[in-house]
């Protein structure tokens, strides 16, 4: 059934895009991190009016698929006068946004399990908000919440496979590139499941052990 | 960019199909998953070593693969194995073992969420395993895993719109297939988007009845 040759053949071709695709994955992590810290804050925010708007941006970016997601940023961006985006581009803004509104979610959890006296202290030091939410909002909802965020990144690897309707070749595109000149389905689809499997399993593992030493802390 | 409706009105028909494709996978999928799902978690809970290492396996290769390549294993890597499905019972076998794993996680924790007391105190008023399982595991389990069961439904209707690759005829793809005839493809995509949205919400909005349907007993409670 496995025609090992010809497997160990399309081995560097799909180291290459395995690149491709943890590159995306991790920008989309670094900068959704960055729209779940502003959003997170939104819904925590006094203002009803910017709590709801943290709500509605949350609605609508877990509330539509991915895939609609993305074909919607790649379509769309030509429209409002930036027609060469690159697949690259619109792939790791399309799954930015999506992983920003369930970070969001996260941050929101790690936010308030801070304890609020450490609010009030850094008021009367005299932190300005921001200085609060860098200093001591972020970095402890962080240590609080890696469990979630490591489980996150898994997400966003598996949900990286969708940006090949984008026009990029991450590594489920170029499996299917394979697959479509040798005509073997099973090795190469088994392939691509093996990479996957290879960089999520360790990860699960490590999200395991993080929670557990977490627990281990706060108990 | 002005919003043309004609585009929309005048396919009316095709995007009520792509509809029906849509829930019709959907709810077939969520039915084989829960199926799968009970039977692997009392697999997990009841089976011997020699069941539930493959099965942890199985859970673990399932778990860290995308949902795509999934669908790809089954429509393409199908035949290999004798399974030459359509396009959509392969969406929908697909869909259904995607979701088993997650909903065996959810069954388990609520077999287990039940209090064991509760089991023993039973057995010594003589009710029997399958009143017992009925009466009691059930209703209480339900409860607790009843907004994690919504929660999963609405991924994989979500997760229906993947299904367009394997060219399903589902409201992605009918609507993507309109916006490359006539070239609108922000007006169909953002159709698209809301018609997402108004799913995912109905979903979530019959879930909280659901749960006030099924908590109703939590109430009556004596104290």
């Amino acid at each position: 059934m496995f025609d090992w040759p010809l497997l160990l053949k399309n081995l560097p071709l799909l180291l290459d895009s395995l690149l491709v695709t943890l590159e995306i994955s991790v920008a989309a992590l670094a900068f959704g991190f960055v729209i779940g810290v502003i959003v997170g804050s939104l819904r925590l925010s006094p203002l009803p009016f910017l709590r709801r708007l943290g709500g509605a941006y949350i609605f609508v970016f877990r509330g539509i698929p991915l895939l609609v997601q993305l074909l919607f940023i790649y379509y769309f961006l030509p429209r409002i006068g930036l027609p060469n985006v690159s697949p690259m581009v619109a792939a790791v803004i399309g799954l930015s946004l999506a992983a920003g509104a369930y970070i969001a979610e996260i941050m929101r959890g790690g936010f308030l399990a801070i304890p609020g006296g450490q609010l009030e202290a850094a008021g009367l030091l005299g932190l300005s908000r921001g200085q609060m939410l860098v200093r001591i909002r972020v970095p402890q909802a962080v240590r609080l919440t890696l469990p979630a965020l490591v489980n996150e990144m898994i997400l966003l690897i598996k949900a990286s496979s969708l940006v090949s309707v984008v026009g990029l070749a991450d590594l489920t595109r170029t499996a299917q590139n394979i697959a479509a000149s040798d005509y073997m389905f099973v090795q190469d689809y088994l392939m691509l499941a093996g990479f996957y499997c290879l960089i999520n399993i360790p990860l699960a593992f490590l999200g395991g052990q993080l929670e557990r030493h977490l627990k281990e802390r706060t108990a | 960019m002005i919003f043309d409706p004609s585009i929309i009105t005048d396919h009316l028909g095709d995007i009520g199909e792509g509809f029906m494709v849509t829930l019709g996978t959907w709810s077939a999928g969520v039915a084989l998953g829960l199926l799968l799902g009970l039977l692997i978690a009392v697999a997990q809970l009841f089976g011997n070593r020699l069941v539930r290492a493959p099965l942890r396996v199985f859970i673990e290769m399932i778990r860290s693969t995308p949902f795509l390549v999934q669908l790809f294993l089954v429509y393409y890597g199908g035949p290999s194995f004798g399974l030459s499905l359509d396009p959509i019972p392969a969406g929908i076998l697909g869909l259904g073992i995607y979701g088993s794993v997650y909903f065996a996680e959810i069954f388990r924790t609520g077999f287990e969420s039940v209090a064991r007391g509760q089991l023993e105190a039973a057995d010594c008023l003589g009710i029997s395993r399958l009143q017992c399982i009925m009466r009691i595991q059930i209703p209480q389990m339900l409860v607790i895993i009843l907004p994690a069961l919504v929660n999963l439904v609405t991924i994989l209707c979500k997760e229906t719109a993947v299904l367009s690759i394997i060219t399903i005829p589902e409201l992605t793809m009918v609507l993507t297939g309109i916006g490359s005839e006539t070239f609108a493809f922000v007006e169909t995509l953002l159709v698209l988007c809301i018609g997402y949205l108004l799913l995912v919400e109905a979903c979530s909005r019959l879930g909280m009845l659901l749960e006030v349907r099924v908590g109703r007993f939590m109430q009556k409670q004596p104290r």
